[in-house]
């Protein structure tokens, strides 16, 4: 990776993480991190659309967990024994891992799973308004036996479990 | 790319389950073809579900979510017959959106 | 010289009469399905459709996730759409089978007394294309694929009824079939039986071999890794591969009879198709 792309890299993250930064409650950080698609798709009552300018590209760009997290979320996490990470012990196949996330922490706001294995750490990352469960199922690949992390954010702090998931190469099998 | 939704959203009264699964090839960027090259990265990257015009879950995905992803999650609210709308961009600024009703 | 020509003449001589006298597909579909019951006490008979998961319980929670919302949904979706689209003539595919393609494929496949051949799903829709004009389809995907997990939707949980009428032309296929399965072949020297009858639920690093029997039920299926769904030519060419034996064509007798005899070991199983596989 070239300087300028690291640079480039960096002030994303600057920015993300300042405005994430710069309020106190979390509800209202995230709120602010996605304004921009959010008042526009309620003020001209069209239909809510994904809006590619909401994605915390640096946050995915990143390639350990304590970059990815700062990145994404600007604090570290404690662990927490509240949060259920439902991955298998063998996957059978490196290139679909079910994976499904849930707590009972009140005032959950957001989910990301993270493969540290991989060659970018973050996998997915979910915003949960006031209302959604907090529980999400989704299929991710790993490239090889890694730690899968989760990251809970609720009531402004960070939580995380992780779990070891081992990958074989496939194809034999069935 | 027209079409590359399938969503099922039900009802138990007081809770709606959405269950999805979009139609994408997640090329991670890490993968050779059979020539022996490089295949791009093109992955979603913002999925915004959104029940009667209030959003009930947005997703970030980077390239490590898998082929025609899947996603379950569910809310309080929602009864038969109500709008729910999934909306998706990638990272070459494709995107599709599809509305349904909850069963 | 002389000799080869002798061996020759003995060969043509006795394939007939072996096929006569010692192809007895009742009996073997019996031995076949008994090996299994008593290698497998633990596995429900009519478990063994779904392969790897009916041995593995982690593989069978992971597949039950998958099964929610199955990848092979997109396939369905488009073979139905492909299905009811009508030719250039104004004929569709459904002109072409018994009760209009719909809750069929447990009999595929088929001994056609005309040609003396049997006929998989595969030929079959590719000789339906050919009646009305059209290119054939490639035989181990995509849009061929599809529209057999759209058939094959409409008969999950029928009874797989595949028929060898008394023809020595029909055992004949189905004798070449079983010999194709048990014959070693490629540079590993295996046989299909080797992995599927004798290694049956064996792992090969964390895969567990599936077993022969219930195997061509939940065709065809969305491996994960191909990333899409692939019909029973398409295993076939992989398995070939995978013993580092030169594939036959898709196309071929050798794999027509493969699948007769494979389909006919599970006569009784329900469809379970599609299926959705690591």
């Amino acid at each position: 990776m070239s300087n300028t792309e690291m640079t480039a890299e960096a002030e994303i993250g600057f920015v993300l993480s300042r405005r994430m930064g710069l309020t106190g409650a979390v509800a209202a950080t995230l709120a602010a991190f996605f304004a921009p698609g959010f008042k526009a798709a309620h003020a001209d009552g069209a239909m809510v659309m994904a809006d590619a300018a909401a994605y915390p590209s640096a946050a995915f760009a990143q390639k350990t967990q304590d970059a990815a997290v700062k990145a994404m979320f600007n604090m570290t996490a404690t662990a927490s024994d509240q949060i259920t990470l439902d991955a298998p012990d063998i996957a059978e196949n490196g290139a679909v891992v079910p994976v499904s996330v849930s707590t009972a922490l009140p005032g959950v706001t957001a989910i990301a799973i993270l493969a540290l294995g991989n060659p970018n750490t973050i996998a997915a990352a979910y915003q949960l308004p006031a209302g959604t469960k907090s529980a999400v199922s989704s299929r991710i690949k790993l490239a090889k036996t890694t730690d899968v992390v989760a990251l809970v954010q609720a009531g402004g702090k960070l939580y995380s479990v992780s779990k070891n998931v081992k990958v074989t190469l496939g194809g034999c099998g069935g | 790319m027209a079409g590359s939704i399938l969503v099922r959203a039900s009802s138990d009264g007081t809770a709606t389950t959405v269950q999805s699964l979009i139609h994408h090839p997640m090329d991670s960027g890490f993968i050779k073809d059979a020539s022996g090259a490089l295949i791009p990265a093109h992955y979603i990257e913002v999925v915004q579900f959104a029940h009667a015009g209030t959003v009930v879950l947005t997703a970030f995905w980077g390239p490590a979510v898998s082929k025609d992803p899947f996603t379950k999650f569910s809310f309080q609210g929602g009864k038969s017959g109500d709008a729910l709308t999934v909306s998706w961009v990638d990272n070459l600024g494709n995107k599709d959106s599809l509305s349904t009703t909850i069963s | 010289m002389r000799r080869l020509l002798y061996a020759a003449l003995g060969l043509a001589l006795a394939v007939p009469a072996w096929a006569a006298t010692r192809t007895n597909p009742a009996a073997d579909l019996k031995a076949f399905q008994s090996y299994f019951h008593k290698k497998f006490p633990q596995v429900a008979p009519n478990d063994f459709v779904n392969g790897p998961y009916a041995m593995d319980a982690s593989m069978r929670a992971q597949w039950n996730d998958i099964m929610q919302f199955p990848p092979f949904q997109f396939s369905i979706d488009n073979g139905k759409a492909l299905f009811n689209a009508a030719f250039p003539d104004g004929h569709h595919y459904a002109d072409c089978f018994a009760n209009k393609g719909i809750g069929i494929t447990q009999n595929y496949p088929q001994f056609d007394a005309k040609t003396g051949k049997i006929v998989t799903l595969e030929l079959a829709i590719n000789h339906c294309r050919a009646e009305h004009g059209q290119p054939p389809l490639d035989m181990s995907a995509g849009p061929m694929a599809d529209i057999e997990a759209y058939m094959t939707s409409t008969s999950d949980g029928k009874i797989i009824n595949v028929k060898i009428p008394n023809d020595p032309r029909a055992l004949a296929d189905y004798a070449a079939g079983e010999q194709y399965f048990y014959s070693r072949r490629g540079q590993l020297n295996f046989s299909c039986a080797s992995c599927h009858v004798q290694g049956a639920g064996d792992h090969l690093r964390s895969d567990v071999l599936a077993p022969a029997l219930g195997m061509t039920a939940s065709f065809p299926i969305y491996r994960s890794t191909w990333g899409s769904t692939g019909t029973l030519v398409r295993r076939f060419i992989e398995c070939n591969s995978q013993v580092r034996a030169v594939p036959s064509k898709p196309d071929s007798d050798a794999y027509s009879n493969l699948a007769y005899f494979l389909a006919y070991m599970n006569n009784g199983l329900p469809v379970a198709g599609p299926g959705e596989r690591p």
